[in-house]
Protein backbone atom coordinates (compact mmCIF):
# COMPACT_ATOMS: atom_id res chain seq x y z
CA UNK A 1 0.00 0.00 0.00
CA UNK A 2 2.55 2.48 1.32
CA UNK A 3 4.51 1.77 -2.58
CA UNK A 4 1.09 2.93 -3.85
CA UNK A 5 1.09 5.76 -1.96
CA UNK A 6 4.91 6.39 -3.03
CA UNK A 7 4.46 5.99 -6.73
CA UNK A 8 1.91 8.57 -7.21
CA UNK A 9 4.22 11.20 -4.54
CA UNK A 10 6.91 10.68 -6.45
CA UNK A 11 5.31 11.92 -9.68
CA UNK A 12 3.26 14.44 -7.90
CA UNK A 13 4.46 15.78 -4.46
CA UNK A 14 1.13 17.91 -4.58
CA UNK A 15 -1.17 15.24 -4.60
CA UNK A 16 -3.72 15.90 -1.93
CA UNK A 17 -4.15 13.14 0.86
CA UNK A 18 -7.70 13.04 -0.21
CA UNK A 19 -6.90 12.10 -3.82
CA UNK A 20 -4.74 9.36 -3.24
CA UNK A 21 -7.25 8.08 -0.80
CA UNK A 22 -9.51 7.89 -3.65
CA UNK A 23 -6.69 6.64 -6.05
CA UNK A 24 -5.13 3.68 -3.58
CA UNK A 25 -8.88 2.68 -2.36
CA UNK A 26 -6.94 3.47 1.24
CA UNK A 27 -8.63 5.80 4.32
CA UNK A 28 -7.62 9.24 4.36
CA UNK A 29 -6.77 8.75 7.65
CA UNK A 30 -4.65 5.95 6.95
CA UNK A 31 -2.85 7.47 3.65
CA UNK A 32 -1.86 10.31 6.47
CA UNK A 33 -0.53 7.82 8.94
CA UNK A 34 1.40 5.96 6.35
CA UNK A 35 2.88 9.55 4.88
CA UNK A 36 3.69 10.46 8.31
CA UNK A 37 5.66 6.90 9.22
CA UNK A 38 7.31 7.54 5.85
CA UNK A 39 8.51 10.36 6.71
CA UNK A 40 9.70 9.35 9.92
CA UNK A 41 11.97 6.29 8.45
CA UNK A 42 13.24 8.83 6.13
CA UNK A 43 11.50 6.82 2.81
CA UNK A 44 10.13 10.12 2.40
CA UNK A 45 13.02 12.29 2.38
CA UNK A 46 11.97 15.91 1.32
CA UNK A 47 8.91 17.24 -1.35
CA UNK A 48 10.98 19.41 -4.14
CA UNK A 49 9.95 20.96 -7.35
CA UNK A 50 11.47 20.12 -10.67
CA UNK A 51 12.66 23.97 -12.11
CA UNK A 52 13.60 24.45 -15.94
CA UNK A 53 16.45 26.90 -14.85
CA UNK A 54 17.69 27.88 -18.36
CA UNK A 55 14.16 29.38 -18.26
CA UNK A 56 15.12 31.53 -15.28
CA UNK A 57 17.84 33.93 -15.00
CA UNK A 58 20.63 32.09 -12.71
CA UNK A 59 24.16 32.03 -12.29
CA UNK A 60 24.61 28.74 -11.01
CA UNK A 61 27.35 26.40 -12.74
CA UNK A 62 26.75 22.28 -12.65
CA UNK A 63 30.01 20.00 -12.63
CA UNK A 64 29.73 16.07 -12.71
CA UNK A 65 33.26 15.11 -10.73
CA UNK A 66 34.41 11.50 -11.02
CA UNK A 67 36.65 10.87 -7.74
CA UNK A 68 39.14 8.04 -7.52
CA UNK A 69 39.45 7.22 -3.56
CA UNK A 70 41.64 4.63 -1.91
CA UNK A 71 39.38 2.52 0.16
CA UNK A 72 39.88 2.75 3.97
CA UNK A 73 40.28 -0.65 5.65
CA UNK A 74 37.41 -1.00 7.97
CA UNK A 75 34.32 1.59 6.51
CA UNK A 76 35.85 1.03 2.68
CA UNK A 77 34.16 4.05 0.62
CA UNK A 78 31.54 5.01 3.35
CA UNK A 79 33.39 7.18 5.40
CA UNK A 80 35.30 9.12 2.84
CA UNK A 81 31.27 9.43 1.09
CA UNK A 82 30.15 10.38 4.02
CA UNK A 83 32.42 13.25 4.69
CA UNK A 84 32.25 14.78 1.42
CA UNK A 85 28.34 14.40 1.67
CA UNK A 86 28.56 17.22 4.32
CA UNK A 87 29.89 20.04 1.86
CA UNK A 88 26.86 22.24 0.57
CA UNK A 89 28.18 22.08 -2.39
CA UNK A 90 27.95 18.52 -3.38
CA UNK A 91 24.01 18.11 -4.27
CA UNK A 92 24.08 14.35 -5.52
CA UNK A 93 26.55 11.59 -4.24
CA UNK A 94 27.08 8.01 -5.68
CA UNK A 95 29.34 5.09 -5.55
CA UNK A 96 29.86 4.04 -9.08
CA UNK A 97 31.13 1.12 -10.76
CA UNK A 98 33.90 1.49 -13.64
CA UNK A 99 37.37 3.92 -13.59
CA UNK A 100 36.58 6.19 -10.65
CA UNK A 101 34.50 5.46 -7.95
CA UNK A 102 32.73 8.29 -6.52
CA UNK A 103 30.53 10.33 -8.65
CA UNK A 104 29.64 13.65 -7.80
CA UNK A 105 26.70 16.19 -8.71
CA UNK A 106 28.47 19.83 -7.91
CA UNK A 107 26.35 23.61 -7.77
CA UNK A 108 28.71 26.46 -7.72
CA UNK A 109 28.44 29.71 -8.33
CA UNK A 110 30.99 30.02 -10.50
CA UNK A 111 33.20 27.95 -12.69
CA UNK A 112 35.92 29.28 -10.62
CA UNK A 113 33.72 28.39 -7.38
CA UNK A 114 33.64 24.92 -8.46
CA UNK A 115 37.51 24.55 -9.45
CA UNK A 116 38.22 26.13 -5.94
CA UNK A 117 35.98 23.27 -3.94
CA UNK A 118 37.99 20.68 -6.27
CA UNK A 119 41.42 21.69 -5.76
CA UNK A 120 41.18 22.91 -1.99
CA UNK A 121 38.82 21.00 -0.72
CA UNK A 122 38.66 17.14 -2.71
CA UNK A 123 42.26 17.29 -3.26
CA UNK A 124 43.35 17.70 -0.16
CA UNK A 125 41.53 14.86 1.45
CA UNK A 126 43.77 11.90 1.94
CA UNK A 127 42.42 9.47 0.56
CA UNK A 128 41.11 11.14 -3.01
CA UNK A 129 44.10 10.08 -5.46
CA UNK A 130 42.54 11.79 -8.68
CA UNK A 131 39.08 13.75 -10.07
CA UNK A 132 38.16 14.73 -13.16
CA UNK A 133 35.70 17.54 -13.38
CA UNK A 134 33.26 17.45 -16.11
CA UNK A 135 31.07 21.21 -16.49
CA UNK A 136 27.34 20.96 -17.08
CA UNK A 137 27.28 22.86 -20.76
CA UNK A 138 23.05 22.16 -21.27
CA UNK A 139 20.57 20.48 -19.26
CA UNK A 140 18.45 18.04 -22.03
CA UNK A 141 16.67 15.84 -18.81
CA UNK A 142 16.31 16.34 -15.61
CA UNK A 143 14.58 14.16 -12.89
CA UNK A 144 12.99 11.88 -15.94
CA UNK A 145 11.69 15.66 -17.16
CA UNK A 146 12.22 17.17 -20.62
CA UNK A 147 13.32 20.04 -20.18
CA UNK A 148 12.94 21.63 -23.87
CA UNK A 149 10.16 20.65 -26.43
CA UNK A 150 8.75 18.16 -23.68
CA UNK A 151 5.14 19.66 -23.81
CA UNK A 152 3.90 16.87 -25.90
CA UNK A 153 1.93 16.67 -28.69
CA UNK A 154 -1.07 18.27 -28.87
CA UNK A 155 -4.21 15.60 -29.57
CA UNK A 156 -6.17 16.22 -32.88
CA UNK A 157 -9.87 16.16 -32.70
CA UNK A 158 -11.13 12.71 -34.18
CA UNK A 159 -14.50 10.80 -33.97
CA UNK A 160 -14.28 7.54 -31.87
CA UNK B 1 -22.80 27.96 -54.74
CA UNK B 2 -26.12 25.71 -53.00
CA UNK B 3 -27.49 24.76 -56.58
CA UNK B 4 -23.48 23.01 -56.77
CA UNK B 5 -23.65 21.35 -53.60
CA UNK B 6 -27.58 20.16 -54.24
CA UNK B 7 -25.87 18.68 -57.24
CA UNK B 8 -23.12 17.15 -55.25
CA UNK B 9 -25.17 15.57 -52.70
CA UNK B 10 -27.72 13.98 -55.06
CA UNK B 11 -24.39 12.43 -56.87
CA UNK B 12 -23.33 10.61 -53.14
CA UNK B 13 -24.81 6.70 -53.06
CA UNK B 14 -27.74 6.07 -50.64
CA UNK B 15 -26.01 3.93 -48.48
CA UNK B 16 -23.67 6.56 -47.67
CA UNK B 17 -26.57 9.34 -47.08
CA UNK B 18 -28.28 7.13 -45.17
CA UNK B 19 -25.85 7.52 -42.52
CA UNK B 20 -25.78 10.52 -40.36
CA UNK B 21 -22.49 12.11 -39.57
CA UNK B 22 -21.58 11.20 -36.08
CA UNK B 23 -22.77 13.45 -33.42
CA UNK B 24 -19.36 14.11 -31.76
CA UNK B 25 -18.51 16.18 -35.59
CA UNK B 26 -20.40 19.36 -34.79
CA UNK B 27 -18.97 18.98 -30.82
CA UNK B 28 -15.39 19.27 -31.98
CA UNK B 29 -15.87 21.77 -34.79
CA UNK B 30 -17.23 23.87 -31.93
CA UNK B 31 -14.09 23.02 -29.53
CA UNK B 32 -11.85 23.84 -32.41
CA UNK B 33 -12.71 27.36 -32.39
CA UNK B 34 -12.62 27.52 -28.51
CA UNK B 35 -9.85 28.43 -26.05
CA UNK B 36 -9.22 27.21 -23.05
CA UNK B 37 -11.60 24.36 -23.00
CA UNK B 38 -10.50 20.94 -20.85
CA UNK B 39 -11.54 18.15 -22.94
CA UNK B 40 -12.81 15.10 -21.96
CA UNK B 41 -13.80 14.15 -25.13
CA UNK B 42 -11.34 12.42 -27.46
CA UNK B 43 -11.10 8.63 -26.66
CA UNK B 44 -7.17 8.16 -26.95
CA UNK B 45 -4.53 7.85 -24.73
CA UNK B 46 -3.18 10.74 -23.55
CA UNK B 47 0.84 9.04 -23.50
CA UNK B 48 2.93 9.08 -26.58
CA UNK B 49 4.04 5.40 -27.04
CA UNK B 50 6.41 4.16 -24.67
CA UNK B 51 9.89 5.21 -26.62
CA UNK B 52 11.17 1.45 -27.19
CA UNK B 53 8.28 0.85 -29.46
CA UNK B 54 9.02 3.90 -31.56
CA UNK B 55 12.76 3.35 -31.54
CA UNK B 56 12.13 0.01 -33.08
CA UNK B 57 10.07 1.62 -35.78
CA UNK B 58 12.46 4.18 -36.48
CA UNK B 59 15.48 1.92 -36.73
CA UNK B 60 13.48 -0.48 -38.72
CA UNK B 61 13.10 2.82 -41.06
CA UNK B 62 17.05 3.27 -40.91
CA UNK B 63 17.26 0.03 -42.27
CA UNK B 64 15.22 0.16 -44.72
CA UNK B 65 12.41 -1.44 -43.89
CA UNK B 66 9.85 0.83 -46.25
CA UNK B 67 8.39 -1.55 -48.77
CA UNK B 68 4.52 -3.51 -48.67
CA UNK B 69 4.57 -6.62 -45.95
CA UNK B 70 2.73 -9.87 -46.93
CA UNK B 71 -0.92 -8.79 -47.54
CA UNK B 72 -1.48 -10.98 -44.13
CA UNK B 73 0.99 -9.11 -42.74
CA UNK B 74 4.44 -9.26 -41.12
CA UNK B 75 5.06 -13.39 -40.20
CA UNK B 76 6.81 -12.54 -37.50
CA UNK B 77 4.04 -10.10 -36.33
CA UNK B 78 1.69 -12.99 -36.99
CA UNK B 79 3.82 -15.73 -35.10
CA UNK B 80 3.96 -12.62 -32.08
CA UNK B 81 0.63 -12.23 -31.79
CA UNK B 82 -0.27 -16.11 -32.35
CA UNK B 83 1.83 -16.69 -29.26
CA UNK B 84 0.29 -13.66 -27.32
CA UNK B 85 -3.70 -14.68 -27.12
CA UNK B 86 -2.21 -18.37 -26.45
CA UNK B 87 -0.08 -17.36 -23.61
CA UNK B 88 -2.88 -14.82 -22.22
CA UNK B 89 -6.11 -16.60 -23.11
CA UNK B 90 -5.15 -19.95 -24.13
CA UNK B 91 -6.63 -19.61 -27.45
CA UNK B 92 -4.95 -20.74 -30.31
CA UNK B 93 -4.67 -19.12 -34.01
CA UNK B 94 -2.65 -20.38 -36.77
CA UNK B 95 -0.14 -17.67 -37.82
CA UNK B 96 -0.70 -18.88 -41.62
CA UNK B 97 -4.61 -18.39 -42.48
CA UNK B 98 -6.08 -17.51 -39.29
CA UNK B 99 -4.21 -14.22 -38.33
CA UNK B 100 -4.63 -10.93 -40.63
CA UNK B 101 -2.85 -7.76 -39.63
CA UNK B 102 -5.52 -4.33 -40.67
CA UNK B 103 -5.10 -0.76 -40.47
CA UNK B 104 -6.21 -0.80 -36.80
CA UNK B 105 -9.85 -2.44 -35.53
CA UNK B 106 -11.63 0.04 -37.73
CA UNK B 107 -9.98 -1.62 -41.23
CA UNK B 108 -10.95 -5.20 -39.36
CA UNK B 109 -14.17 -4.24 -38.65
CA UNK B 110 -15.30 -3.09 -42.03
CA UNK B 111 -13.61 -6.48 -43.22
CA UNK B 112 -15.40 -8.65 -41.20
CA UNK B 113 -18.83 -6.39 -42.17
CA UNK B 114 -17.85 -6.68 -46.20
CA UNK B 115 -16.71 -10.70 -45.80
CA UNK B 116 -20.00 -11.47 -44.35
CA UNK B 117 -22.78 -9.37 -45.02
CA UNK B 118 -25.53 -9.90 -48.42
CA UNK B 119 -28.00 -7.16 -48.51
CA UNK B 120 -30.62 -7.36 -45.67
CA UNK B 121 -28.51 -9.11 -43.47
CA UNK B 122 -28.95 -8.59 -39.55
CA UNK B 123 -26.54 -7.91 -37.18
CA UNK B 124 -27.35 -8.05 -33.48
CA UNK B 125 -25.15 -5.36 -31.08
CA UNK B 126 -25.74 -3.72 -27.50
CA UNK B 127 -27.02 -0.35 -27.74
CA UNK B 128 -25.42 2.48 -26.37
CA UNK B 129 -22.68 1.15 -28.95
CA UNK B 130 -19.34 2.34 -30.46
CA UNK B 131 -19.93 5.02 -33.24
CA UNK B 132 -18.41 2.91 -36.17
CA UNK B 133 -20.43 -0.80 -35.45
CA UNK B 134 -23.31 0.39 -37.15
CA UNK B 135 -22.05 2.70 -39.65
CA UNK B 136 -20.05 0.09 -41.06
CA UNK B 137 -22.88 -2.80 -41.09
CA UNK B 138 -25.06 -0.44 -43.15
CA UNK B 139 -22.08 0.53 -45.27
CA UNK B 140 -21.82 -3.23 -46.09
CA UNK B 141 -24.96 -3.60 -46.58
CA UNK B 142 -26.67 -4.82 -43.43
CA UNK B 143 -28.98 -3.92 -40.88
CA UNK B 144 -28.06 -3.36 -37.21
CA UNK B 145 -30.66 -4.68 -34.84
CA UNK B 146 -30.15 -3.10 -31.18
CA UNK B 147 -30.24 -4.51 -28.01
CA UNK B 148 -31.10 -1.84 -25.50
CA UNK B 149 -28.86 -2.17 -22.30
CA UNK B 150 -28.99 0.26 -19.22
CA UNK B 151 -26.82 1.48 -16.16
CA UNK B 152 -29.09 -0.51 -14.27
CA UNK B 153 -27.24 -3.82 -15.48
CA UNK B 154 -24.10 -2.25 -15.59
CA UNK B 155 -24.58 -1.95 -19.54
CA UNK B 156 -23.75 -5.74 -19.75
CA UNK B 157 -25.91 -7.11 -22.99
CA UNK B 158 -28.25 -9.64 -21.50
CA UNK B 159 -28.53 -13.37 -24.04
CA UNK B 160 -31.89 -13.51 -23.20
CA UNK B 161 -32.41 -9.68 -25.47
CA UNK B 162 -30.16 -10.57 -28.27
CA UNK B 163 -31.98 -13.90 -28.32
CA UNK B 164 -35.33 -12.23 -28.23
CA UNK B 165 -34.28 -10.31 -31.67
CA UNK B 166 -33.02 -13.17 -33.37
CA UNK B 167 -34.95 -13.44 -37.21
CA UNK B 168 -34.53 -15.97 -40.02
CA UNK B 169 -31.80 -12.57 -41.33
CA UNK B 170 -29.86 -12.10 -38.40
CA UNK B 171 -26.18 -13.20 -39.33
CA UNK B 172 -24.09 -12.44 -36.49
CA UNK B 173 -23.75 -10.90 -32.36
CA UNK B 174 -21.51 -7.81 -32.58
CA UNK B 175 -19.85 -7.27 -29.00
CA UNK B 176 -17.39 -4.97 -27.68
CA UNK B 177 -16.51 -5.17 -24.03
CA UNK B 178 -14.48 -3.53 -22.58
CA UNK B 179 -16.67 -1.31 -24.13
CA UNK B 180 -16.79 1.92 -25.80
CA UNK B 181 -18.67 4.34 -24.56
CA UNK B 182 -19.44 2.80 -20.80
CA UNK B 183 -16.49 1.30 -19.60
CA UNK B 184 -18.59 -1.95 -18.76
CA UNK B 185 -17.01 -5.59 -18.71
CA UNK B 186 -19.09 -8.47 -19.27
CA UNK B 187 -18.22 -11.31 -16.95
CA UNK B 188 -17.08 -14.72 -18.14
CA UNK B 189 -20.51 -16.46 -17.52
CA UNK B 190 -22.93 -14.06 -18.98
CA UNK B 191 -20.42 -14.51 -21.93
CA UNK B 192 -20.59 -17.72 -21.98
CA UNK B 193 -24.85 -17.27 -21.86
CA UNK B 194 -24.08 -15.58 -25.27
CA UNK B 195 -21.65 -17.79 -26.30
CA UNK B 196 -25.00 -20.81 -25.72
CA UNK B 197 -27.32 -18.80 -28.02
CA UNK B 198 -25.26 -18.21 -31.25
CA UNK B 199 -24.48 -21.69 -30.91
CA UNK B 200 -27.96 -23.09 -30.94
CA UNK B 201 -29.10 -20.15 -33.64
CA UNK B 202 -25.67 -21.08 -35.88
CA UNK B 203 -24.38 -17.51 -35.23
CA UNK B 204 -20.99 -15.96 -35.69
CA UNK B 205 -19.89 -13.63 -33.42
CA UNK B 206 -17.79 -10.79 -33.94
CA UNK B 207 -15.76 -9.94 -30.58
CA UNK B 208 -13.88 -6.22 -30.95
CA UNK B 209 -11.54 -6.23 -28.36
CA UNK B 210 -9.87 -3.26 -28.32
CA UNK B 211 -9.72 -2.35 -24.90
CA UNK B 212 -8.98 -6.12 -23.86
CA UNK B 213 -5.83 -4.77 -21.48
CA UNK B 214 -7.63 -1.76 -20.04
CA UNK B 215 -9.31 -3.64 -17.64
CA UNK B 216 -9.31 -2.43 -13.76
CA UNK B 217 -10.03 -5.26 -10.78
CA UNK B 218 -11.95 -7.43 -13.34
CA UNK B 219 -11.00 -9.97 -15.40
CA UNK B 220 -10.71 -9.56 -19.52
CA UNK B 221 -12.46 -12.89 -21.12
CA UNK B 222 -11.25 -13.52 -24.19
CA UNK B 223 -14.46 -14.63 -26.38
CA UNK B 224 -13.10 -17.46 -28.09
CA UNK B 225 -11.16 -18.43 -25.61
CA UNK B 226 -14.66 -19.96 -24.43
CA UNK B 227 -14.95 -23.86 -25.08
CA UNK B 228 -16.12 -24.35 -28.81
CA UNK B 229 -16.71 -20.87 -29.80
CA UNK B 230 -13.86 -20.16 -31.59
CA UNK B 231 -15.11 -21.87 -34.87
CA UNK B 232 -18.09 -19.42 -34.99
CA UNK B 233 -15.95 -16.41 -33.47
CA UNK B 234 -14.24 -13.37 -35.48
CA UNK B 235 -11.89 -11.41 -32.90
CA UNK B 236 -10.80 -8.34 -33.79
CA UNK B 237 -7.80 -6.73 -31.77
CA UNK B 238 -5.21 -4.20 -31.74
CA UNK B 239 -2.34 -1.62 -30.09
CA UNK B 240 -4.07 0.99 -30.41
CA UNK B 241 -5.41 1.64 -26.74
CA UNK B 242 -3.13 -0.89 -24.59
CA UNK B 243 -0.03 0.61 -26.27
CA UNK B 244 -0.73 4.32 -26.63
CA UNK B 245 -0.36 3.76 -30.62
CA UNK B 246 -3.77 5.14 -32.17
CA UNK B 247 -1.66 6.88 -34.78
CA UNK B 248 0.06 4.04 -35.91
CA UNK B 249 -2.87 2.15 -37.09
CA UNK B 250 -2.23 -1.36 -36.93
CA UNK B 251 -4.12 -4.14 -35.53
CA UNK B 252 -5.64 -7.79 -36.19
CA UNK B 253 -8.31 -9.99 -37.25
CA UNK B 254 -8.18 -13.05 -35.78
CA UNK B 255 -10.96 -15.58 -37.19
CA UNK B 256 -11.50 -19.36 -39.03
CA UNK B 257 -9.65 -19.94 -41.92
CA UNK B 258 -12.03 -19.03 -44.87
CA UNK B 259 -13.30 -16.54 -42.78
CA UNK B 260 -9.86 -14.52 -42.90
CA UNK B 261 -9.20 -15.86 -46.44
CA UNK B 262 -12.27 -13.64 -47.50
CA UNK B 263 -11.18 -10.65 -45.22
CA UNK B 264 -7.86 -10.93 -46.95
CA UNK B 265 -8.98 -10.90 -50.53
CA UNK B 266 -10.88 -7.44 -50.05
CA UNK B 267 -7.94 -5.88 -47.70
CA UNK B 268 -5.57 -6.78 -50.21
CA UNK B 269 -7.33 -4.73 -52.98
CA UNK B 270 -8.15 -2.08 -50.95
CA UNK B 271 -5.23 -1.47 -48.33
CA UNK B 272 -2.47 -4.18 -50.08
CA UNK B 273 -1.02 -3.95 -46.67
CA UNK B 274 -0.61 -2.46 -43.15
CA UNK B 275 2.15 0.26 -42.70
CA UNK B 276 5.27 -1.40 -42.72
CA UNK B 277 7.19 0.36 -39.48
CA UNK B 278 3.91 0.33 -37.76
CA UNK B 279 3.95 -3.60 -37.86
CA UNK B 280 7.47 -3.48 -37.07
CA UNK B 281 6.42 -1.27 -33.48
CA UNK B 282 3.83 -3.60 -32.94
CA UNK B 283 6.08 -6.62 -32.91
CA UNK B 284 8.24 -4.59 -30.36
CA UNK B 285 5.11 -4.00 -28.10
CA UNK B 286 3.75 -7.78 -27.93
CA UNK B 287 7.78 -8.64 -27.21
CA UNK B 288 8.37 -5.92 -24.59
CA UNK B 289 5.69 -3.69 -24.09
CA UNK B 290 4.04 -5.19 -20.93
CA UNK B 291 5.80 -3.25 -18.61
CA UNK B 292 5.54 -0.03 -19.37
CA UNK B 293 1.80 -1.12 -20.95
CA UNK B 294 0.99 -1.90 -17.30
CA UNK B 295 2.32 1.29 -15.82
CA UNK B 296 -0.15 3.02 -18.45
CA UNK B 297 -3.09 0.82 -16.82
CA UNK B 298 -2.40 1.65 -13.18
CA UNK B 299 -1.87 5.25 -13.94
CA UNK B 300 -5.40 5.23 -15.90
CA UNK B 301 -6.60 3.31 -13.09
CA UNK B 302 -5.92 5.69 -10.53
CA UNK B 303 -7.67 8.55 -12.58
CA UNK B 304 -10.61 6.41 -13.14
CA UNK B 305 -11.23 6.38 -9.49
CA UNK B 306 -11.00 9.78 -9.10
CA UNK B 307 -13.65 10.79 -11.46
CA UNK B 308 -15.86 7.93 -11.05
CA UNK B 309 -16.05 9.60 -7.04
CA UNK B 310 -15.75 12.98 -7.91
CA UNK B 311 -18.70 12.38 -10.86
CA UNK B 312 -20.94 10.94 -8.21
CA UNK B 313 -19.97 13.24 -5.31
CA UNK B 314 -21.16 15.84 -7.74
CA UNK B 315 -24.55 14.29 -8.49
CA UNK B 316 -23.92 12.98 -11.93
CA UNK B 317 -24.22 8.45 -10.54
CA UNK B 318 -22.05 6.99 -12.48
CA UNK B 319 -21.49 3.24 -12.51
CA UNK B 320 -18.31 1.60 -11.60
CA UNK B 321 -16.83 1.15 -14.87
CA UNK B 322 -14.51 -1.71 -15.03
CA UNK B 323 -12.72 -1.05 -18.26
CA UNK B 324 -11.61 0.94 -21.32
CA UNK B 325 -10.95 4.58 -20.27
CA UNK B 326 -14.49 6.15 -20.17
CA UNK B 327 -17.00 7.24 -17.14
CA UNK B 328 -20.71 7.00 -18.44
CA UNK B 329 -22.46 9.33 -15.95
CA UNK B 330 -26.49 9.63 -16.02
CA UNK B 331 -27.32 13.54 -16.34
CA UNK B 332 -30.82 12.91 -15.50
CA UNK B 333 -30.84 15.12 -12.62
CA UNK B 334 -30.51 18.47 -14.87
CA UNK B 335 -33.05 17.75 -17.11
CA UNK B 336 -31.52 18.51 -19.91
CA UNK B 337 -30.64 16.21 -22.77
CA UNK B 338 -27.76 14.67 -23.49
CA UNK B 339 -26.57 17.36 -26.14
CA UNK B 340 -28.20 20.12 -24.10
CA UNK B 341 -25.88 19.17 -21.39
CA UNK B 342 -22.69 18.91 -24.00
CA UNK B 343 -23.19 21.86 -25.60
CA UNK B 344 -24.21 24.05 -22.99
CA UNK B 345 -21.07 22.68 -20.68
CA UNK B 346 -18.98 23.35 -23.13
CA UNK B 347 -20.14 27.06 -23.88
CA UNK B 348 -20.69 28.16 -20.33
CA UNK B 349 -17.68 26.04 -18.47
CA UNK B 350 -15.19 24.95 -21.31
CA UNK B 351 -15.21 21.49 -20.57
CA UNK B 352 -15.99 19.40 -23.74
CA UNK B 353 -18.00 15.63 -22.75
CA UNK B 354 -19.80 13.67 -26.00
CA UNK B 355 -23.00 13.24 -25.37
CA UNK B 356 -24.07 10.20 -24.71
CA UNK B 357 -26.64 10.01 -27.84
CA UNK B 358 -23.99 9.78 -30.44
CA UNK B 359 -23.59 6.23 -29.30
CA UNK B 360 -27.19 5.78 -29.77
CA UNK B 361 -30.70 6.00 -28.57
CA UNK B 362 -29.71 3.96 -24.95
CA UNK B 363 -27.14 6.63 -24.45
CA UNK B 364 -29.25 9.44 -23.97
CA UNK B 365 -29.29 10.66 -20.28
CA UNK B 366 -25.67 9.94 -20.22
CA UNK B 367 -22.41 11.44 -21.14
CA UNK B 368 -19.15 10.18 -22.14
CA UNK B 369 -15.90 11.55 -20.00
CA UNK B 370 -12.84 10.10 -21.01
CA UNK B 371 -10.24 9.84 -18.79
CA UNK B 372 -7.03 9.59 -20.64
CA UNK B 373 -5.99 12.91 -19.40
CA UNK B 374 -3.99 14.68 -16.44
CA UNK B 375 -5.05 14.52 -12.97
CA UNK B 376 -4.77 18.49 -12.99
CA UNK B 377 -7.46 18.45 -16.01
CA UNK B 378 -9.56 16.10 -14.50
CA UNK B 379 -9.77 17.87 -11.08
CA UNK B 380 -10.35 20.90 -13.05
CA UNK B 381 -13.06 19.74 -14.94
CA UNK B 382 -14.91 18.10 -12.42
CA UNK B 383 -14.76 21.70 -10.35
CA UNK B 384 -16.52 23.30 -13.37
CA UNK B 385 -18.50 20.39 -14.02
CA UNK B 386 -19.98 20.84 -10.00
CA UNK B 387 -19.99 24.89 -10.86
CA UNK B 388 -22.51 23.64 -14.17
CA UNK B 389 -24.38 21.02 -12.31
CA UNK B 390 -25.66 23.22 -8.86
CA UNK B 391 -26.71 25.91 -11.72
CA UNK B 392 -29.53 23.45 -13.19
CA UNK B 393 -30.13 20.63 -10.95
CA UNK B 394 -33.74 19.99 -10.98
Amino acid sequence: MLKDILKVLEDDARTTTRQIATMTGTPAAEVTKLIKQAEKDRIILKYKTVINWDRVEDERVWALIEIKVTPEPEAGFDAIAERISQFPQVRSLYLASGTYDLLLVVVGKSEHEVADFVSQKLAHIESVQGTDTHFVLKRYKEDGEILEGGEGVKRQPVIL
Amino acid sequence: MRQTSQRHLKLISKRVNHISPSGIRKFFDLLASMEGVISLGVGEPDYATPWHISEAAIQSLEKGYTMYTSNSGMPELRQEISRYLKDTYDVEYNPAGELLITVGVSEALDLTMRAILNPGDEIIMPDPHYVSYDACIILAGGEPVMVPTSQKSNFEVSAADIEARITGKTKAILIGYPANPTGAVMSRDKLLTIAEVARRHRLLVISDEIYARLVYGAEHTCFASLPGVKENTILLGGFSKAYAMTGWRVGYAAAPKDIIAAMTKIHQYTIMSAPTMAQVAAIEALKSGESSMLEMVEDYNRRRLIIVRGLNDIGLTCFEPRGAFYAFPSIISTGMTSEEFSEKLLLEEKVAVVPGSAFGQCGEGYVRCCYATSLADIEEALFRMKRFVSKYRK
